[in-house]
């Protein structure tokens, strides 16, 4: 699948402690495999299958995908702030591919 | 989808009792703790909007370790597994899924001291999510 195009919405300052939203989507058909082609065969299956989110290195929140999850997962979850830092999100495809992307957020 | 046998619908229903054991490592789960929230009626089963919250101060013993949910209609029941840390500040995840035909989701907590609870709501389908 070519380059499937990461969304995050996450504030950019936080005060020290406080705990974030933070809205993650990325563009996938996250094919099932339960469905056929015209022809009657079955479509293999390509889902990403995991997702993480980490801050400064430690995992936050992290996802096992199965086939159910819609295309283009979409996740909306919660993340405490310590102190300013970065959080890399990771999507893992069923073929071994990975996409990352890294959002930095200032403690003030 | 459409015009699943009863007997492997009810398979399907077996298989969820069978995979919450294995989550639960064999512990019935209680009610409480864990809210799912899915609609009544979703019109297009492709993408119907889920979440769960877990009462917890996630901090110390009172952790939620991970949340499981089940689609027990869909032909693969299991839906999506979260992990969550202290770093999460709260047991609280949406996402969106699929789902074959009007069914029960069930959401599944196993907290960091063994405890589990589950929670259940049925969802009518319009149009269901796993055609071909």
């Amino acid at each position: 699948m070519a380059n499937p195009k990461p969304r995050i919405k996450i504030p950019k300052t936080a005060s020290a402690g406080e705990v974030i939203t933070i809205k993650t989507l990325i563009s996938h058909e996250m094919e099932s495999g339960q469905r056929k082609d015209k022809d009657g065969n079955p479509i293999p299956r390509q889902i990403i299958n995991k997702f993480t989110c980490a801050f400064n290195g430690t995992t936050v929140f992290e996802c096992d995908l199965d086939p159910a999850i819609s295309a283009n997962p979409y996740f909306e979850f919660n993340a405490k702030v310590p102190e300013s830092g970065s959080f890399k999100f990771t999507w893992v495809d069923d073929d071994g591919s990975v996409y990352e992307s890294e959002q930095a957020i200032e403690v003030k | 989808v459409i015009g699943l046998p009863f007997d492997l619908a009810l398979a399907a229903v077996e298989d969820t009792e069978k995979a919450i054991m294995d989550f639960t490592g064999g512990k019935k789960p209680e009610t409480g703790k864990i809210t799912l929230t899915a609609p009544e009626i979703a019109e297009n089963g492709n993408t119907v909007p889920v979440s769960i919250s877990v009462d917890s101060a996630m901090s110390g013993d009172d952790m939620v370790d991970s949340v499981i949910i089940f689609a027990e209609g869909n032909p693969n029941p299991q839906v999506a597994t979260f992990r969550f840390s202290e770093l999460s500040g709260s047991a609280e995840a949406t996402t969106r899924m699929r789902l074959a035909k009007t069914q029960n989701v069930i959401a599944v907590a196993k907290m960091k001291d063994g405890s589990v609870f589950i929670d259940k709501k049925q969802v009518k389908v319009t149009i269901g999510g796993c055609g071909g």
